[in-house]
């Protein structure tokens, strides 16, 4: 896909998070968002990735080690033909597949059960090493909150992908810069995060703007060439991205819009999509 | 009693882990920095490509093994019971247990026999973590041979199982043609008719001796041998419960959910008769030589005869 394609789609991705969390009543909008062009890069161009051979041996895998943020991969997952775009609204719906935080058993596509903080780093790392033990070169790549770096086990599974040289290993840190109780710099700074990946053993991409395809694009290709070390790609974003009153908003973590908001929000997205659609 | 062969089933697990090393290419074996005491050390010489030493990491070991699993290896992960089942018990729960992946657990070093260690790396409480977790099997075998053959029946069960090893030698007590081990299965080793007792891991070799004292006082006591604590054999236990009339159980581990919960909780479903359980009781362990530990602790063949007789 070209820029523009991918930028539309991940508008679309992002439609797709406000109807599932306006339909759930709950759900974790802001992290989505900020994630949405990211999920709708690795799904629609980076991934070795088919959606009628969910189970495929040789596929490349992704793990959302930041659940909570299910609502955005469900979104890129049925955008992508998973499965139909109408399961949406049925988000955290008792009986629904769609829970509220992934699991693999539920949903196709979904490569690992996740959304207890720290824990899908450690399994990304144990299929990025199954793929080395069995000569296979599908590529591994995770998604950790900002926030999520607090938590201790993320460390042990850095210091196990940088000892073992995973090179066909990415891990994305959404650097949105808010968690639940606030500011992370203000709450238990994980700054600086660079550094830290860097003392790891991880080849570390900086990515100024990661709601930018092009500067996406740039990255992954980046980590594509790297051997001998696992990649870690830090990028800035920011949280509710694309929605103008949740944008920056620690308090749209873990909220979801009224009617009258997700009106608002629908419309604010309607209007991206116009704009895109004029270029 | 006559000198019998006694074998540590951490031993067990070693060697089990590396004979199906050969007749399995898929199998795997992970440790964090304890393969020398886990006895998997024995598997990484003969398979140092499959042996993956995740460092003093339990979590992310756990975390491992479940990306391992999701790419079709069939990943034994190994540490202490205290670490393994205490330590990582949320890792084990919701990146094992949740999606129900094929992870087998190899915890050794289980119960106050760990000994000079003391309370800290004593592991009293993991029957009772890992029974709750929805889909996982539990094993706590007795000796060698039910040691090796539980391995054998991890591999071969697909999901999750939880095998509890201990790191003192104990008695062998199941090494006879007839020997036969089924996931589930209770074994009854002893009829009787006053009472039954329930035991497992190495409870069992004690129960076998405190039956005997029993008998030579006229009382006839019924041992069953639980190594399977989930699923739990509860017919066996129900119809031997409704012949005694009395069930007393016997474990290496706290008395707060493991066996005789476990026991409990099926008797007064289908069967309700007195129990006694036997076990830790709702304390902390402390250092000193196994054997010495067993004996305070009343948890060998003398201390279950006593507690039994003290009962009745």
């Amino acid at each position: 896909m070209n820029t523009l394609e991918l930028q539309k789609m991940a508008n679309e991705v992002r439609k797709g998070i406000i109807t599932g969390v306006h339909s759930a009543k709950a759900g974790h909008p802001g992290g989505s968002l900020s994630a949405a062009d990211l999920f709708t890069y690795l799904y629609f161009e980076e991934m070795n990735i088919d959606p009628e051979k969910p189970d495929d041996p040789d596929r490349d895998r992704f793990v959302l080690s930041k659940g909570h943020t299910a609502p955005g991969y469900y979104s890129v997952l049925a955008h992508r033909g998973y499965f139909p775009v109408e399961d949406l609204p049925t988000l955290r719906h008792i009986g629904s597949h769609l829970q509220g935080h992934p699991c693999m058993q539920h949903t196709p596509g979904v490569d690992m059960s996740s959304g207890s903080l720290g824990q899908g780093i450690s399994a990304a790392v144990g299929m990025a090493l199954s793929a080395k033990m069995s000569d296979k070169d599908y590529r591994v790549y995770t998604l950790l909150g900002d926030g999520e770096i607090q938590e201790g086990q993320v460390w042990e599974a850095a210091m196990f992908a940088g000892h073992r040289k995973l090179d066909n290993l990415v891990v994305i840190v959404d650097n949105n810069g808010l968690q639940i109780d606030g500011n992370i710099a203000d709450v238990c700074s994980p700054y600086p995060i660079d550094k830290k990946f860097e003392a790891f053993n991880f080849h570390v991409i900086n990515v100024a703007d990661g709601n930018d395809m092009d500067q996406l694009r740039a990255a992954f290709k980046e980590a594509r060439e790297v051997k001998g070390m696992p990649t870690a790609i830090i990028m800035k974003t920011v949280k509710g991205k694309g929605v103008s009153f949740m944008e920056n908003k620690a308090e749209w973590h873990g909220a979801a819009p009224n009617d009258e908001q997700y009106a608002v929000a629908m419309a604010d997205l309607e209007k991206v999509g116009e704009a895109l659609c004029q270029k | 009693m006559s000198e019998v062969k006694k074998i540590a089933t951490r031993e067990s697990y070693g060697k089990a882990l590396a004979e199906l090393g050969h007749e399995h290419e898929d199998l795997v074996v992970l440790d964090a920095d304890l393969a020398g005491a886990t006895k998997t050390g024995t598997f990484k010489k003969e398979f140092p490509e499959r042996h993956i030493d995740c460092g003093i990491a339990e979590c992310d070991m756990m975390g491992i093994a479940a990306g391992l699993a999701t790419t079709g290896k069939v990943p034994f992960a190994s540490s202490f019971a205290m670490f393994a089942a205490g330590r990582a018990f949320e890792q084990v729960r919701n990146s094992i247990g949740y999606p129900h992946l094929n992870v087998k657990i190899g915890a050794t070093h289980a119960g106050i026999s760990v000994g000079e260690d003391g309370a800290t790396h004593q592991c009293n409480e993991d029957l009772a973590l890992m029974r709750t977790i929805p889909g996982m099997v539990v094993i706590n075998p007795s000796d060698d041979v039910e040691a090796r053959a539980a391995v054998r029946a991890a591999y071969e069960h697909e999901g999750p199982v939880y095998l509890r090893f201990g790191r003192l030698a104990v008695p062998v007590i199941n090494d006879r043609p007839d020997y036969h081990f089924e996931i589930g299965k209770g074994i009854t080793l002893r009829e009787g008719t006053d009472l039954t007792i329930v035991a497992t891991g190495l409870c069992v070799s004690g129960a076998l001796e405190a039956a005997e004292k029993l008998a030579a006082e006229g009382v006839s006591a019924e041992v069953i041998n639980i190594h399977t604590i989930k699923p739990l054999d509860k017919e066996l236990i129900a119809a031997s419960a409704k012949k005694t009339g009395k069930v007393v159980t016997a474990e290496e581990h706290s008395v707060i959910g493991g066996l005789g919960s476990a026991v409990c909780e099926a008797l007064c479903e289908s069967a309700p008769v007195p129990v006694l359980r036997i076990g830790v009781k709702d304390t902390f362990g402390e250092s000193g030589p196994a054997a010495a530990l067993l004996t305070k602790y009343q948890l060998d063949g003398q201390g279950i005869y006593d507690q039994i007789k003290a009962w009745l």
